[in-house]
């Protein structure tokens, strides 16, 4: 009998090669995971390439997930349980195994072949290089083909079931119960019967291979979580975004327009808006990323929440339109999610270098309102106060995620329709006879009606030449432009009085260092912070989820502390926006390898500042 | 929307708007405007049921001239803007109004694919063969070795044929009328608008300041007759000062004839739905300074029917919301699995 270890968390990354099917492995341990009630955090990395030459370095994919009986804000540091398919899936991940690590590893892809492809000269299952690390091979391969000995399909195509004895072996370890993914096969394979015989074989031979072998002396038990009171889903970043569209959608009664071109990593959002017409969902697949905003701009036009959604290469190609969108004062929501830059960069990895091209990256004076996501569940919301705050403010709105949340997941109290915010959607009405419609004419916070084609008496003509004020007609009265360039400019300011005020997240009101967020560096930051509030040092960590305009309160919240610092995936970006406006020697620290920053990268940092701290005083 | 039984509760100037029009004295636009401006009361449309979508260029200010909701939006673009307002809105009559460069050169790509998704709207492409707006750089459709401010030793471009292109991407209408008569641009504008599904109509038009006379050999009274040709469905084609010039097809090759030694009946009868007969017409493209061209042909090409695009999109929508029960948002948030903590 193998005794269980309680551990508080674990970190497991499956790799395989990219036609291995460990993508799927890795969502269905995720939502196993997230059923027996651990808080958990993933990340998947994939090659560019669907099918990268088998057994080669690059065509590694991989799932990381990090889960726990208390909270966890990313998919972990470094991995205690390494699954590896072949010999380049174990090469390209062993630098990151925790040094007394478990190797799951399948002996059929560590042949001569897999091993010269892989750029290993012996097979390291043999040369003593592993020693230290807990290592089980098991020929996967065989034991799948053996376990479907009765179906009928052909070698290659049970081969292609390997990896649910993978899942079923991994669920044994961990003492999970194969429910979740049964059902799961059951609907996915509802109409190929031998493969859904085939798949359910290989799960349920990888859990009892654990079972009858004990491979494990000991295996892991996580306790739940300690979680607050709620209902709770598995979700990923780009679906949230789609559900945020259309519960503004179904709030409002405005149907959602998605214009867009397919472009990784944001093309997820239009494959799930496109499952959902019966929410009165229209997506269009434009001929390119211009067609696609142009043409939600002409739904907006019309009176729909018009959307576009793309990454990095594709908001360069919008932002004429975009420009157009703001001088139309209409509402439209664009959504960047970024990946590794620039031009086609690496379009798998992710990077938070897009927020100055977002902030300031058209021609002209033309202030649009700019928003991030931080995690996978905030997806929704943010997609939901983008909406808001492009209906009810006139103004093209862009929401910021990337890579990293967009495909990453984590547990979700998912909310009730019945607390989302209102929307005010002021649309105008009928004028008076022989009036002449003005549809410049704004309120006191400097926003245009809404007058759709189709309402009686109130024709007019709108476009991208300057407007004059009220009337707009166009005009190249060098007065009037001024006035309109800093009317535009109000209008979205005034945006910070309708947004939230911006709240520490965790530590003190006041102190040495504050760790300043915006995006998907939120899990580490949090975690990094958690520690040393823990160690009874003076950090603190805010993170921001409206950057144009910043909340209000902001500036204020920055001279509580003796240094700000902030952390990015990029260059600098951020850090320069708060320097401009707040006049701060804010710090940046960066990292662009088109991976996330790691908790303890980001505490070592803390931890030098903290020191200087004390030298200079 | 037919125009038999349209009540015209409108006068064309209830169709003009109160801005100043703009553009140069004398040139080809004005006239365009005022037949657009004289049929759309014939179209028995109320003015709010209108939008005109223009993208950049002199042409595309024309928006600006009409009672009815109009965008001038940018260069290339109003395609997709159209048909982003079609797809949401379509009940609307969406006239799209964009020029050769607009359309072949900045927009070639978006126009090709409205055409051949079959957006029920209507395009109205203003040639004339030059750029206008930016003062006199050849064009898309200017002949070669066209010299223009940007080709002083002459284009190098082959010219596009607009009507070979809008057929090339399966369009469901093409036409092609001239500023410098009135009534037939009328006609042509009226079954623009009459045909469901994208109608693709070219509009020669004469920039006075920039390329005047380009079309001058198809447009003078003097040498009209000899170099266009006007047909129209289930007429022979028959063109030529005295009307005594016909064409006939010898298998693939059409021929110019005499009709003192052919009869009318010998000739080629317009059969505007023919999608063959349309591409060996659209090529009836010759430079009228060449000796023996054959005459540029002006009317309806080619028709027909097609599901548009907006009429499917509208009918996935309506079999989703059949086939699936009342949308519930919680249950969409809450997704398959869950799980409460208490």
């Amino acid at each position: 009998m193998s005794v269980f270890e309680e551990k508080e968390r674990v970190v497991v990354k499956f790799a395989g090669d990219s036609g291995d099917g460990m993508q799927l492995v890795g969502s269905q341990f995720t939502n196993n995971t997230a059923l027996v009630g651990n808080d958990l955090g993933t990340f998947p990395d994939f090659p560019a390439e669907i099918r990268a030459p088998q057994g080669t370095l690059a065509g590694v994919s991989g799932f990381q997930i990090h889960f726990g009986s208390s909270e966890v804000y990313t998919p972990g540091d470094s991995y205690d349980v390494l699954v590896a398919m072949n010999a380049a899936a174990l090469k390209s991940n062993i630098y990151n195994v925790r040094k007394d690590g478990i190797l799951i590893l399948n002996t059929a892809g560590f042949d001569s072949k897999n091993l010269r492809l892989s750029g290993y000269q012996e097979n390291p299952m043999e040369t003593g290089e592993l020693d230290g690390y807990s290592v089980y091979p098991i020929d996967v391969t065989k034991l799948t083909r053996e376990a479907l000995k009765e179906n009928q399909l052909g070698t290659r195509d049970k081969d292609r079931s390997k990896n649910m004895f993978v899942l079923g072996f991994i669920y044994w370890l961990f003492n999970r119960k194969l429910e979740n993914t049964i059902d799961f096969l059951k609907r996915k394979f509802s109409k190929a019967p031998e493969v859904l015989d085939a798949n359910l074989k290989a799960l349920k031979a990888g859990h009892n291979y654990g079972n009858i072998t004990e491979a494990f002396s000991t295996r892991y038990s996580v306790k739940r979580a300690q979680m607050p009171p709620g209902k709770y889903r598995s979700i990923n970043g780009n679906p949230a975004i789609a559900m945020g569209l259309i519960a503004a959608s179904h709030k409002t009664k405005l149907p959602v327009f998605y214009g867009t071109y397919p472009i990784t990593p944001a093309s997820d959002i239009l494959h799930e808006l496109a499952r959902y017409k019966n929410f009165g969902v229209k997506t269009f697949q434009a001929e390119d990323e211009i067609a696609g905003i142009c043409a939600a701009i002409g739904a907006s036009y019309g009176g729909k929440i018009g959307v576009t959604g793309t990454s990095g290469p594709g908001m360069a190609l919008k932002t004429e339109a975009m420009g157009l969108a703001l001088m139309l004062e209409l509402p439209l929501v664009i959504i960047n999610i970024q990946r590794a830059g620039p031009s086609t960069g690496m379009p798998t990895k992710t990077e938070q270098a897009d927020l100055l091209q977002a902030v300031y990256g058209r021609n002209g004076e033309a202030p649009i309102p700019v928003l991030a996501c931080s995690t996978p569940s905030s997806c929704f919301n943010m997609a939901y106060q983008a909406v808001k705050i492009a209906l009810e403010h006139m103004t093209p709105v862009i929401l910021l995620s990337d890579g990293y949340i967009a495909n990453g997941a984590e547990p979700w109290r998912y909310p009730s329709s019945n607390d989302l915010d209102d929307i005010k959607v002021k649309l105008a009405k009928e004028v008076k006879e022989d009036e002449v419609y003005l549809p410049y004419q704004r309120n006191v916070d400097k926003v245009r009606e809404w007058a759709l084609p189709g309402t009686p008496g109130m024709e007019h003509r709108i476009g991208g030449l300057e407007k004059e004020d009220v009337t707009g007609n166009v005009s190249y009265d060098p007065d009037n432009h001024e006035n309109m360039v800093k009317i535009r400019a109000e209008k979205v300011e005034r945006i910070a009085n309708y947004i939230p005020l911006q709240e520490i997240d965790n530590g003190p009101d006041k102190g040495d260092v504050l760790v300043l967020g915006w995006g998907s560096t939120y899990g580490s930051i949090k975690s990094a912070v958690k520690e040393l509030v823990n160690e009874g040092k003076s950090v603190a960590h805010a993170h921001l989820h409206h950057i144009y305009p910043f909340p209000k309160n902001l500036g204020d919240m920055l001279a509580n502390y003796d240094k700000v610092l902030v952390p990015e995936i990029n260059n600098g970006q951020l850090v320069r926006l708060i320097r401009d406006k707040y006049l701060i020697p804010a710090i940046p620290y960066n990292k662009i390898k088109g991976v996330p920053i790691t908790k303890n990268e980001l505490k070592d940092q803390v931890e030098l500042l903290l020191t200087k701290e004390k030298e200079t005083v | 929307m037919s125009t038999e039984t349209a009540t015209p509760i409108y006068s064309p100037k209830d169709f003009e708007s109160n801005q100043e029009v703009r553009w140069c004295p004398g040139c080809g636009d004005y006239s365009i405007l005022k037949q657009m401006q004289a049929i759309l009361p014939k179209t028995g449309l109320k003015h709010e049921e209108i939008v005109f979508v223009s993208g950049i260029g002199c042409s595309s200010r024309f928006p600006y001239y009409l009672n009815t909701y109009g965008m001038h939006s940018i260069h290339g673009r109003a395609p997709a803007i159209a048909s982003g307002l079609k797809a949401s809105r379509p009940e609307l009559s969406v006239w799209i109004i964009t020029g050769d460069g607009d359309a072949l050169s900045i927009g070639g790509n978006h126009i090709a694919h409205l055409l051949r998704r079959n957006f029920d709207v209507n395009v109205v492409m203003f040639n004339n063969e030059i750029y206008g707006l930016t003062k006199g750089q050849y064009s898309p459709t200017s002949p070669l070795e066209k010299v223009t401010k940007s080709t002083p030793f002459g284009s190098l471009d082959h010219p596009f044929n607009p009507a070979a292109f809008a057929l090339g991407a399966d369009a469901t209408f093409v036409a092609r009328g001239m500023d410098r008569d009135p009534k037939h641009l009328q006609s042509m504008l009226l079954r623009t608008h009459e045909h469901k599904g994208t109608s693709f109509l070219e509009v020669y038009q004469n920039c006075n300041i920039f390329n005047d006379g380009a079309f001058q050999l198809m447009t003078d009274k003097a040498t009209k007759p000899d170099n266009t040709l006007f047909v129209e469905h289930g007429q022979p084609m028959i063109f030529g000062a005295e009307m005594k010039k016909g064409i006939i097809l010898d298998g693939y090759k059409p021929k110019i004839v005499s009709l003192d030694q052919y009869g009318k009946d010998d000739l080629w009868i317009h059969d505007e739905h023919d999608r063959f007969k349309a591409q060996i017409l659209v090529r009836f493209f010759d430079d009228p300074r060449v000796e023996g061209n054959y005459p540029r042909p002006f009317g309806v090409f080619y028709t027909e029917e097609r599901a548009t695009y907006d009429d499917m999109m509208e009918a996935q929508v309506k079999v989703a919301k059949e086939q699936s029960e009342a949308p519930d948002l919680d249950a969409l948030i809450a997704g398959k699995e869950t799980w409460e903590v208490y």
